[in-house]
């Protein structure tokens, strides 16, 4: 824990500092400091789940731009099928597969035909947005609304935390355990050490018999059901209906979460925590009509701070070893 | 044949990318050969739609060649969008805000400062990149959203028009870059400006020292090259290319600032650069081929009832078909087709 707390201390002296400065802002108005507090959680949940895709791509040694793409799409298709049928778990399912059919046609572009990684992924995102919108049609609802909320009994009742985290709509809390299950893969599972292995010297893991196109397949199709998922949150959980260009960026902000968090699930929900409290002090700043003449300040937040997070950190980021590059045995 | 292979595979990218856009439109229920028929009706039948092509293409060309330009030294720049944002309404500020200069004065005076403020929008990230190491694929999208809070608000602000509108002033007759019958005079900026960035490239030494670091970092390190300086200073031509064409747009086709203007050119810069393979005289035919599909996409609407963002889902294809050299090589048996690896991961320079 001590190594932890080491290790991430600027991401958590970071949050401490925000977390203080919304107590005193708030004037100690509980109700005010927990909506704050929740609208942050809920603004990070896509990003935690983009950022996870991220992981899971670059850990084993693959760019992957097309975080946004693949979001986009995913809540494109995940509002279409829940519209269609009426049902939010197949409308879930679905985005889930756009997302990993996504990542697999970025696994065969890159991994297959040795493609160049960045690109492979900003075709993902032109087609993206392309396909979303030549094929959405205005008007349509989902019948049976956005997910429910689910309150989690006696720790509900918790002060300030207890709604912040403990009332929540299902796939803010599903984000909140995959954090924990992606660490696990990632740091305590074979398939782990040898999604390493291949992202940091693939010559070195195939030599003792690993499969980089299988890892790196895997990998990228289990990453892209994560952003699909965060892809039908925006649209099935957080918004409830489907927009044009609908992701705003958080695809790419994802990405510099992910270096933010230095490559791990647990620095990665640090970041998004920031972030999605830039974007809650956002919205709160809208909501009190501060800066109402100049709303557009207010929406640079989230990107001026994602700029200085970058050139602050990911000087001393390393990313792993064989990032960017196709593999082929000699 | 040999003749033909430098143009091979952007030609078969296009081909394959129209044949499966037919697909698309066939499953979508609309007939494939009236929707093309009415792309090429409305964008080159008459002088008329053949000058709404060149329109289109003058801002592409300038997109195409930023991003063409900064792949040549291994940068990859989609800020694009904010580059040319930040660049119209500089040139459009300029535009309205002198009064009585002569045409010859104001109008590549304008342009110029239009160009300029692109080139500063655009060292912004190369200098985050040579100093800070923050990849400039990021940095260059964070920057077009707040070039587009930035431009937004000057344009309801500090250069807001009268009226309930967020836009600037018309820019004055005199700033204005005419139309020549239908031609539009903007296009001849942007082939000159093609042609300077061949020039620079290949007959320059900063051009040679632009591809030896694209080409491989480390030895332009070790041959006394300052990648750090190579990488702002091509950021910021990048970033005066946009801007220019920002400002030609500003000047030649709207006439003022007004938001919502020219969305979506930081990708299709991308799509260009690659179908002209990074060359910077390339660039041109490939503008020309997207600007009529842009140019023709409503008469597509019109005619058709075909949704114009269906060329959106074409320039991906291309672009897929471009990216991916395999794809193409199926088409050349045995024969060895120069590879395009254009960017590095995150680490490099």
């Amino acid at each position: 824990m001590s190594n932890l707390f080491t290790r991430y201390r600027w991401v958590i002296l970071t949050i401490l500092v925000f977390v203080f400065v919304t107590l005193f802002t708030a004037e100690f108005q509980q109700a005010q400091t927990t909506a704050v507090l929740a609208s942050a959680l809920r603004q990070s949940t896509p990003l935690v789940l983009g950022a996870l895709c991220g992981v899971m791509c670059e850990r084993s040694g693959v760019v992957n731009i097309g975080i946004e793409g693949q979001m986009l799409l995913s809540a494109f298709v995940g509002f279409m099928v829940a519209s269609a049928t009426g049902s939010l778990i197949a409308g879930i399912i679905a985005g889930m597969a756009t997302g990993a059919l996504m990542g697999a046609s970025l696994a065969g572009l890159s991994v297959t035909l040795q493609g160049d990684q960045i690109i492979a992924g900003t075709v993902l995102n032109i087609a993206a947005f392309g396909i979303s919108s030549y094929f959405f049609q205005q008007g349509l609802t989902l019948p049976s609304g956005k997910t429910p909320q689910v309150s989690l009994g006696p720790l509900a009742d918790l002060p300030v935390i207890g709604r912040v985290f403990f009332i929540n709509r299902p796939l803010t809390y599903l984000s909140l355990i995959l954090i924990w299950v992606v660490w696990f893969v990632l740091f305590r599972t074979r398939w782990g050490l040898w999604t390493r292995s291949v992202g940091e010297v693939p010559s070195a893991a195939e030599t003792v018999g690993i499969s980089v196109a299988r890892v790196r397949y895997t990998n990228l199709i289990a990453g892209g059901c994560l952003a699909g998922l965060g892809g039908a949150y925006l649209s099935l959980e957080a918004v409830g209906s489907f927009e044009r260009m609908m992701t705003n960026g958080r695809g790419f902000v994802a990405l510099a979460v992910m270096i933010f968090g230095r490559w791990n699930p647990i620095g990665i929900w640090g970041a998004a925590l920031l972030f999605g409290y830039a974007s809650a002090v956002q919205t709160q700043l809208q909501f009190r009509g501060w800066l109402a003449d100049d709303p557009q300040f207010i929406g640079m937040i989230p990107y001026v701070v994602c700029i200085i997070v970058l050139a602050g950190f990911v000087g001393r980021a390393r990313p792993p070893a064989a990032i960017g590059q196709p593999y082929s045995r000699e | 044949m040999r003749m033909l292979k430098p143009v091979a595979i952007p030609l078969i990218a296009v081909g394959l990318a129209l044949g499966i856009g037919a697909i698309i439109l066939v499953v979508s229920g609309a007939n494939p050969i009236e929707a093309y028929g009415a792309l090429i009706d409305g964008s080159l039948s008459s002088q008329k739609t053949i000058g709404r092509t060149l329109e289109k293409a003058t801002p592409l060309i300038m997109g195409g060649l930023a991003v063409a330009f900064a792949f040549r030294a291994g940068l990859f720049n989609i800020g694009g969008q904010g580059q040319l944002v930040v660049g119209g309404i500089f040139s459009a500020a300029v535009g309205f805000g002198f009064e009585g200069l002569p045409w010859i004065i104001h109008a590549p005076m304008a342009l110029a400062v239009g160009a300029l403020a692109g080139a500063a929008w655009g060292s912004i990230a190369g200098i985050l990149k040579a100093t800070r190491g923050a990849h400039e694929v990021i940095t260059t999208i964070m920057l077009n959203f707040v070039a587009l809070n930035l431009t937004d608000w000057l344009a309801s602000h500090s250069w807001k028009d009268e009226g309930i509108l967020s836009r600037t002033p018309a820019v004055e007759e005199s700033a204005v870059i005419p139309l020549w019958g239908s031609f539009p005079t903007g296009f001849l900026v942007a082939v000159a400006a093609s042609i300077a960035c061949w020039y620079l490239l290949e007959r320059t030494n900063l051009g040679f020292e632009i591809r030896s670091v694209g080409l491989n970092g480390d030895a332009a390190r070790y041959a006394g090259i300052s990648v750090q300086r190579i990488v702002i200073a091509t950021m910021a031509i990048s970033g005066l290319l946009a801007g220019a064409g920002g400002a030609i747009e500003t000047q030649g086709v709207v006439g003022r600032y007004e938001p919502g203007f020219n969305a979506g050119l930081g990708f299709n810069g991308i799509t260009i650069a690659l179908l002209a393979r990074n060359h910077p005289l390339g660039v041109i035919p490939a503008a020309l081929l997207i600007g009529a599909m842009e140019a023709g996409g409503s008469m597509m609407q019109f005619n058709a009832d075909v949704a114009p963002e269906i060329t959106d889902i074409i320039e991906a294809l291309m672009l897929l078909f471009v990216a991916t050299p395999i794809v193409v090589r199926w088409f050349f048996s045995r024969q060895e087709v120069a590879e395009v690896s254009v960017t590095a991961g995150w680490g490099s320079p």
